[in-house]
């Protein structure tokens, strides 16, 4: 059910790798289980961020959360169009709501990152 | 325009309550009765020139009736813990007993003037007094500041004082505030807008703090630990004794969020514990009055190295007069400010003395005792709806808890595709409030269970009755429960779109030109 060319962190994050950037968002089971979303938080173009922090902050109905980054590297470009329509991340969460572009400064850090096979039986244990 | 109450074909009610601004007539008015044989005079012969405005104040003109019944519908269209049922988790919705107004109506206390002479105020003062060592006696610490005008801003006055101790301790590298994820959501925001950065602490598989990983997390950044004991979860830490020496170790000092202090009056004492600095909620444990945005009182007490930090003034007691020749000479109760380490005023005055008053008179009513008795109820009653709930509704950690419990909606989502959400519409209308939804976190569709100690069995049984019910309708008329509440003023309202597109307006429509 997730997309097989991503790779996944513990904290419902994805990653897309083009070249040496990547395309960070969050899964689809991040924004079921956020529910309808109606507010996000960026942070600039050039803010170093690194694997395993938080780097924006993301409000549904229900709750804030943290959106955790899965790898290291220098933030290049934002989505502004899901600061606008934050509800693009409850409709796609995996193209049209992406949230940052990171040029990476540690690509082996994409060892520790799950599969989408590895994902989806993580998210069937946190079911059980 | 007056108001108008329209109501659907199917006799579910919709009540439209129009604006204040939106009954107002010209020369609609109260009338006020002179006193007899009183001179008097009108604003205008009293203040002269520059000092009288042009116009009258763009105020509604209404009728005291038209007032009274405009905001009585209002308070219709809401719920309150007068009305009923109000199992609220971590907000503590116990019943306000009404002695407690009676005794803050009292002209005494009533007509008080911040601005009196100390001399002509003794009695306020000594009630604060009383009341500082009556919280002190309940927490363990050794003083208190009454000013903080809520649980949050107690919160910030804790951490301000924790901040200023380590700058004068050669602690001022400390900027890290460590926050367990069963904490309240306040103490991020806290931590956050003191200028601290947050390490959120992950709990155990048994919904407690993990020494390992707590080790894991201290160092010599950390300005504080931040905890609520019990915690979200209704659990107490076990491993509380261990858990303040590891951070007092490691030079960080122990916030105690006083939130869920209903549980343990009498029985533990944060002081005991090891904590630094309490917060109390005194709208939560003492029985004044929640909500509207206030006035709330959250005092916050300390442990003896952080006493010299507190806010001022401090309500002192002098036994004789020129007891102490370095303060204000004479006996009685004063206000002393000067304290050079003090973070300085926090709250204009003295606080919300008015609920000072109500939580004094809610502590002397009870008596040590009483206040034990309340925590012991308050976890039977919690531990008593628990039980009855648990074979029907998921309870992730499902042992003896304190005074509130979290149970899930997973099981009815997975099979019916209710949710926690749903179930809280659905409690309305059974006039009763919802708990807590979706909070804490760690729980998936959390359902955060606080009965408090003033219920009744009677009471608790119509709650689990309506909540087997809700259970039985999701499974065999789904419909009934997603689509509720039936029969409150207000239906569903959309909480997205409320969200993403807020129109909050006080004023009509065609006076708001830029909203509307």
């Amino acid at each position: 059910m997730n997309p097989k060319n991503l790779k996944y962190h513990k904290e419902h994050d994805w990653a897309r790798i083009e070249g040496d950037v990547a395309v960070l968002g969050v899964t689809d089971y991040a924004q079921e289980a956020l529910g309808d979303i109606v507010y996000i938080e960026l942070p600039e173009v050039g803010t170093e961020v690194s694997a395993g922090s938080t780097y924006a902050e993301i409000e549904s109905v229900k709750a804030v959360s943290d959106v955790y980054a899965p790898l290291s590297g220098t933030i290049v470009e934002t989505n502004e169009e899901v600061v606008d329509a934050p509800e693009l991340i409850n409709e796609s969460p995996y193209e049209d709501g992406w949230l940052i572009k990171v040029k990476l400064s540690d690509p082996a850090e994409l060892d520790e990152l799950m599969s989408a096979e590895e994902y989806d039986q993580a998210l069937a244990e946190l079911d059980e | 325009m007056s108001a108008r109450v329209s109501v659907e074909p199917s006799g579910r009610g919709t009540v439209v309550e129009p604006l204040i601004f939106d009954k107002s007539r010209p020369g609609h008015r109260a009338a006020a009765i002179e006193a007899p044989g009183v001179e008097t005079a009108t604003a205008a012969e009293l203040l002269a020139g520059a000092a009288l405005r042009q116009r009258p104040p763009a105020i509604p003109e209404l009728a005291e009736p038209e007032v009274v019944r405009h905001y009585t519908r209002l308070s219709h269209m809401n719920h309150a813990v007068d009305l009923g049922f109000y199992p609220l988790g971590s907000c503590t919705m116990k019943y306000n007993p009404k002695i407690n107004d009676e005794l803050a109506a009292l002209p005494g206390f009533t007509w008080l003037h911040p601005y009196q002479a100390e001399a002509d105020v003794q009695g306020i003062l000594e009630l604060m007094w009383e009341l500082e060592q009556a919280l002190l006696a309940v927490t363990g610490m050794c003083r208190a500041s009454l000013q903080p005008a809520a649980g949050a801003h107690g919160e910030l006055v804790g951490i301000l004082m924790i901040r200023a101790y380590h700058r004068d301790h050669g602690g001022a590298e400390r900027d890290t505030i460590i926050v367990p994820d069963s904490a309240h959501g306040t103490n991020l925001a806290t931590a956050k807008m003191a200028g601290y950065r947050v390490v959120e602490l992950p709990s155990s598989k048994r919904g407690l703090v993990d020494l390992g990983t707590l080790a894991e997390a201290l160092s010599e950044r950390t300005a504080a630990v931040m905890l609520t004991n019990p915690n979200t979860l209704g659990l107490f830490e076990d491993d509380i004794l261990e858990i303040t020496r590891l951070a007092h170790e490691a030079g960080a000092l122990v916030y105690y969020d006083g939130a869920n202090l209903n549980a343990i009056m009498g029985k533990a004492r944060p002081g005991d514990m090891g904590m630094d600095v309490v917060h109390m909620n005194l709208h939560k444990t003492f029985s004044t009055p929640h909500g509207g945005g206030g006035p709330g009182a959250g005092p916050v007490a300390v442990c003896a190295r952080l006493e010299p930090y507190l806010p001022t003034p401090l309500v002192e007691r002098r036994d004789a007069p020129g007891a102490d020749a370095d303060g204000p000479a004479g006996a009685g109760f004063h206000l002393v400010g000067d304290h050079p380490s003090s973070i300085g005023r926090v709250r204009g005055f003295y606080g919300n003395v008015g609920v000072l008053v109500r939580a004094y008179a809610y502590m002397m009513r009870l008596g040590g005792n009483g206040l034990l008795r309340a925590s012991e109820d308050a976890v039977l009653n919690a531990n008593y709806l628990r039980v009855r709930l648990h074979d029907t509704y998921d309870v992730p950690f499902d042992r003896m808890c304190m005074h509130e419990f979290v149970a899930s909606a997973s099981r009815q989502k997975h099979t019916t595709g209710v949710t926690a959400r749903d179930i809280a519409k659905r409690l309305l209308d059974f006039g009763m409030h919802s708990p807590t939804v979706y909070f804490p976190l760690n729980v998936p569709e959390a359902i955060m269970i606080e009965p408090t100690e003033t219920e009744s069995r009677d009471t608790l049984d119509s709650f689990v009755d309506a909540m087997l019910r809700i259970d039985r309708e999701s499974r065999e008329d789904a419909a009934i429960v997603l689509e509720a509440p039936h029969v409150t003023p207000v239906r569903r309202p959309d909480e997205t779109l409320a969200a993403r597109e807020p129109v909050l307006r006080w004023k009509p429509a065609a006076e708001s030109p830029e909203i509307s």
